[in-house]
């Protein structure tokens, strides 16, 4: 045969073949996979309707529901666990690595691989109806130690963020050479609610950290960053207690946005406030917490330095934050206690309180690894 | 030389001598990845099995009635690529919509191997070879097996490996790979009992 017919035909064969491919699986697509249309019923009372036949993450992205999720619906991060309260079928085996026997007990999936197939309903926080995505931009970088850094970010789109002190959000980090995806962090809001157009967040650096090397070594004022949020349920109580706030390290955030909305609403709540760090180069936001002390008149800062150097010169608390806690906190009553920092300083603070008097209903915390 | 092998012959020496994975080391990405637990290899080593088998019989009928009269045979890899990629899309569809037991068995690593060299392979070979239909379906099926005989032996030595101290610079892929060289130098004691070209 001639080149030139040879080479058409060729084309010629391809072409049909492939076509006759496409035309099957649109097919397929059409009839096999078309699950219709498919109602998802969330938390007894909201119900959308969406196209059946996706994961349920991404279904309920579309309609602006955001379930946390750190590694964008490839299974691989096992955050977008929601609980299902109607017959979808058995687990998958990508789900399993990620559900504990207790989870299987109420039925909680991960989201990004259950494909809604039926009408389902499921059960989800109601805050996750608040959280939404937010770009922003860079607006400062402050070192506040040598190892803590304030990072604010002005909001773009949407330009203003609702939200209670003491919630958290997530920090999109991009792909970069620590990370070959991008992935989320969570940081609480140092701001406080009445700063509409930003969020404050301190970033403590964690060697290797995916995040937190991220924003030491490359963000810079000016880049635009993705967080969505607010999440949380750590909050200030209404009930005008006498409040105990305990931190550590840039556990200083959920606090410090507190405080300042305290002193914006007037509440003159007595409150009490325990910072433990290590020595003095470890403290930071001195200056503005005695500031604040002369204009909330019932609150007092008490840092504790657990390792103070001589250079310090330190005459106020020494000892770990629960050597101080136990010698200051000798009653509970009427009391409320706020704790943020690394899980190993809440449990001690936490067993201190309870023997000291504070019910553990009444002690709130942010944990944070 | 189309029907001097028989097919039983050919389909146990695409199992032991012929390995697929331990003499053409075709296949080896989902053979790394997903040897850490028996079940789940169990599970895509079935759904190879069933891949293999039916897109060799596929790709036969396509290569000897579509591809050879017209003188195409140089299109066969693009062919054989399409065919299966469409066939295993197809295949995932309907499992999903009949069964979810059966999804979730086997359904979930069918897209896994829909780019599985190993499957490809097959086609081209049994091309290579001249085998006839019934020998292709058996060499399919043979070769399946064989695939999954050796993720599921790989499967259960890394079980037992959790349990045993590998030097850091070796752990995981490294200490995979030296492991499948050695079940490849035991396969190779098979070889010679059979021969097919």
């Amino acid at each position: 045969m001639a080149p030139l017919p040879q080479l058409l035909l060729g084309i010629g064969a391809i072409s049909a073949m492939t076509t006759v491919l496409a035309i099957i699986m649109v097919i397929a697509d059409a009839t096999i996979a078309n699950y219709g249309d498919v109602q998802v019923k969330i938390n007894d009372d909201k119900e959308v309707t969406v196209a059946g036949g996706r994961p349920l993450l991404a279904s309920l992205m579309e309609e602006k529901i955001f379930i946390p999720s750190a590694c964008g619906g490839r299974g691989s991060c096992g955050m977008c666990k929601v609980q299902v309260t109607s017959d979808v079928g058995d687990y998958l085996p990508t789900e399993l690595p990620w559900i504990s026997d207790e989870e299987k007990a109420q039925n909680i999936r991960l989201s990004c691989q259950l494909k809604l197939k039926t009408d389902m309903s499921i059960q989800i926080p109601e805050e996750l109806f608040n959280v939404k995505e937010f770009l922003t931009e860079v607006s400062d970088i402050t070192d506040l130690t040598y190892d803590i850094k304030q990072v604010t970010l002005k909001l773009i789109e949407p330009s203003e963020i609702e939200f209670p002190a003491g919630k958290y959000i997530q920090f999109q980090v991009p792909e970069y050479e620590l990370s070959s995806e991008s992935v989320y962090r969570a940081y609480s809001m140092s701001s406080q609610p009445s700063r509409k157009n930003e969020v404050e967040l301190e970033i403590r650096l964690v060697p290797n950290g995916i995040c937190t090397t991220y924003v030491f070594e490359h963000l810079k004022v000016g880049e635009q960053v993705t967080i969505n949020g607010p999440y949380g349920d750590f909050r200030l109580s209404d009930t005008g207690a006498r409040a105990v706030f305990i931190a550590g390290g840039s556990g200083m955030a959920p606090i410090k946005s507190m405080l300042y909305n305290m002193l914006e609403k007037g509440d003159n709540r007595e409150a009490l406030y325990f910072f433990g760090a290590r020595a003095v180069r470890d403290l930071f936001l001195v200056d503005e917490m005695k500031e604040l002390e002369k204009k909330l008149p019932n609150f007092k800062f008490i840092p504790a330095l657990s390792e103070p150097v001589p250079e310090d010169n330190w005459k106020g608390e020494t000892g770990l934050i629960t050597d101080v806690l136990d010698r200051h906190i000798t009653s509970g009553e009427n009391t409320e206690a706020y704790l943020c920092g690394s899980p190993g300083m809440i449990d001690a603070s936490v067993a201190v309180l309870t023997k000291n008097g504070i019910p553990e209903d009444k002690i709130y915390y942010d944990k944070f690894a | 030389m189309t029907e001097s092998i028989a097919f039983y012959a050919i389909f146990f020496a695409a199992i032991f001598t012929n390995n697929i994975l331990l003499t053409n080391y075709l296949g080896m990405c989902s053979f790394l990845a997903v040897s850490r637990e028996v079940s789940t290899s169990v599970g895509l080593g079935s759904a190879v099995i069933f891949v293999m088998t039916t897109t060799s019989m596929l790709n036969w009928l396509a290569y000897e009635y579509i591809l050879l009269p017209l003188g195409l045979v140089y299109l066969r890899y693009i062919v054989f690529i399409v065919i299966i990629a469409a066939f295993v899309q197809l295949v995932e569809m309907i499992i999903e919509r009949i069964s979810d037991k059966l999804y979730a068995s086997l359904g979930i690593f069918l897209p896994l191997i829909t780019v599985n060299c190993a499957i490809l392979g097959v086609s081209l070979f049994m091309i290579i070879r001249d085998y006839s239909f019934v020998n292709s379906l058996f060499y399919g099926l043979g070769s399946g097996i064989g695939w999954t005989v050796a993720i599921i032996a790989m499967a259960g030595i890394r079980q037992k490996m959790k349990r045993s101290r590998v030097p850091r610079g070796l752990a995981g892929a490294g200490i995979t790979l030296i492991i499948a060289g050695m079940m490849a130098l035991a396969f190779m004691g098979f070889s010679g009992m059979i021969k097919i070209t």
